[in-house]
């Protein structure tokens, strides 16, 4: 059994997760109602939250699961990537847990995290390819076992996450703005044909800041005629180019590198857009190849998926110690090549 | 009563390990501001030192502002979890009252200080009574001549504590003059040893939940939005999902 920290961006979370693939808690603190005033996560508000937030959420993780430390194995804890004095705050807790109850303690990639929340529907068949989505990050992450991941490609600009919340803030939509212009996406209709980044070159990557810019051009420059553009619309047509990117390049992708799963997480996983054209175009494509979505409470930040994917590192004994930092730009390089 | 003391405040870190009031292990570094990665080291070490594992201590000892944010955050969550998992009763001391414990005059006024940048200082008043700081005026972010206002009460020698009042010694001697004593350069940096001896007949925090450090100043952010919005609160900030 694995208590597990997350304290990355804006959700302190303790979750205690049995065998890496069963919940037995997964409390989750969310500051979106603070951050909220800001139109982002502001890092120091953040940092003051968690320390806030940090020791009712181990109480709360143990108790919903109903164990004690005396039932535990592990500690893991997300160290990086992140917001550095967000993570601080988890890696000191983690860590002095850890020592206080004499726990080995796992130092956990959260971009290994968001892939692992998807363990919880099954178990992974290798190789296997993730699309991950979220506020920070757009990547294709190729694996061939578990613990091992490879970038394929990745945004060389904004986080299709972050492109969602900017433009929600020109249509007058409270950060984080996702889910709510997902809603409108759905009403409305792709009319304004945005362009699709990089969508014909021959590489991996993404680019969401052009399609930013178009967008928010369209909408002052309709202001400044005094035109009114119906904003279902507006939302529509951009996520129809933000999934249209990611579904062709992953679907280009696995043309290259054959898999048994795809996975699809973090939290921008979560947009039922993106959801549905996976499940339409993947079977069409590629019938062999099994389409694992992240489960939608698990798309967010939480500790349950750093449980999951600490798991796989306490089966190979990758403890950290004591001195264990927060590394702000942590990338997937650090995690040596496991035995399969 | 054995008992653990921090200090991150600020650059110095410092953790000493006490029964009642023998000091069994004491340890200061004032070499970086990489706290979050040696800090429980050298608990580990200081607390192995003195044969004392983590669950027989019966008191944590924080010093819990103000300070440097961050280095508050390594030190107060550290002692926090370790009180909250353990049990253990918890203590957080002034980080200003902390280093005018350095001072043993009787009678003595102490100014402790650490700079906030432009000219912006956080400080205290106290006086030196049993051989213990006693505030007298309440730690503080305050501007030098504002400091230098309030001070015009006490027209007495006051001594300036802190390795940061060296940035300010010219303006706080052209100020108070001959008022001005600066503390010998061996006393400016905090020892937990000190620490943990001032919070060792303290009332421990009712609510460890609730701890939290005493930044004295709220986030930029917060100013500004409170500015634009006296009459609106969003509370509650985080909720649990």
């Amino acid at each position: 059994m694995i208590l597990a920290f997350e304290s990355s961006c804006d959700e302190t979370s303790v979750a205690v997760v049995r065998n890496g693939d069963e919940i037995l808690s997964n409390v989750i603190a969310t500051q979106i109602n603070s951050h909220k005033r800001f139109g982002g996560v502001v890092p120091e508000v953040a940092s003051r939250h968690h320390i806030e937030q940090i020791t009712i959420c181990i109480e709360a993780a143990l108790n919903e699961a109903n164990v004690t430390y005396d039932d535990l194995d592990a500690v893991a804890v997300t160290y990086g990537p992140g917001l550095v004095g967000a993570l601080l705050v988890g890696v000191n807790a983690a860590k002095t847990v850890a020592f206080a109850h004499h726990l080995p303690l796992i130092p956990v990639n959260h971009m290994a995290g968001h892939i692992y929340a998807a363990r919880f529907v099954k178990p992974f068949e290798f190789p296997l390819m993730a699309l991950l989505v979220s506020g920070g990050h757009t990547e294709l992450v190729y694996m061939q076992a578990d613990g091992q991941f490879e970038i394929i490609g990745e945004t060389r600009d904004d986080a299709a996450g972050e492109a969602y919340d900017k433009i929600g803030r020109v249509l007058g939509v409270p950060y984080p703005a996702g889910k709510v212009i997902d809603e409108m996406a759905h009403q409305g209709q792709d009319t304004f044909n945005f362009p699709r980044a990089m969508i014909d070159e021959d590489n991996y990557d993404f680019s969401f800041s052009g399609l930013k810019s178009a967008f928010i051009n369209t909408v002052h420059h309709a202001d400044q005629i005094g035109a009114t553009l119906d904003k279902n619309d507006l939302a529509a047509s951009f996520q129809a180019s933000v999934v249209d990117v990611l579904v062709s390049k992953t679907l280009r992708v696995l043309k290259q590198y054959p898999v048994k799963q795809l996975v699809l997480a973090g939290g921008v996983a979560a947009n039922q857009g993106l959801r549905e054209r996976l499940q339409l175009e993947l079977p069409k494509h590629f019938p062999d190849a099994e389409l694992l979505l992240a489960p939608l409470k698990l798309c967010g930040d939480n500790g349950a998926m750093i449980g999951a994917a600490g798991y796989i590192q306490y089966q190979h004994q990758q403890f950290g110690d004591a001195s264990l930092n927060a590394d702000p730009s942590l990338e997937f390089d650090w995690m040596p090549n496991m035995p399969h | 009563m054995k008992l653990l003391a921090i200090d991150t405040s600020n650059r110095p870190l410092s953790v000493a390990v006490l029964e009642d009031t023998k000091i069994l292990a004491t340890t200061t570094t004032n070499v970086g501001r990489n706290h979050s990665s040696t800090l429980l080291p050298i608990i580990e070490q200081s607390l192995a030192q003195a044969g004392i594992a983590p669950e027989a201590l019966d008191r944590i000892v924080v010093a819990a502002g103000p300070g440097s944010y961050t280095g508050l955050r390594i030190g107060v969550t550290t002692a926090k979890t370790l009180a909250f998992t353990l049990d253990k009763a918890l203590v957080g001391v002034s980080s200003l009252a902390a280093l005018a414990a350095n001072v043993l005059t009787e009678g003595q006024l102490v100014a402790p200080l650490f700079d906030a940048r432009r000219e912006n200082v956080f400080t205290g008043l106290y006086r030196i009574e049993n051989q213990r700081p006693v505030n007298v005026v309440a730690d503080q972010h305050v501007s030098l001549t504002d400091w230098h206002q309030v001070l015009a009460a006490y027209q007495e020698p006051i001594v300036f504590i802190g390795a940061d009042v060296a940035t300010y010694e010219e303006k706080l001697k052209a100020s108070f003059g001959k008022r001005f004593v600066r503390a010998a350069p061996q006393l400016d940096l905090p020892r937990a040893e000190a620490i943990g001896l001032l919070g060792q007949t303290m009332a421990p925090v009712a609510q460890i939940h609730a701890f939290v450090p005493n930044y004295l100043r709220l986030t930029q952010a917060e100013r500004d939005w409170q500015a634009k919005h006296p009459e609106e609160d969003h509370a509650p900030y985080v909720e649990k999902i």
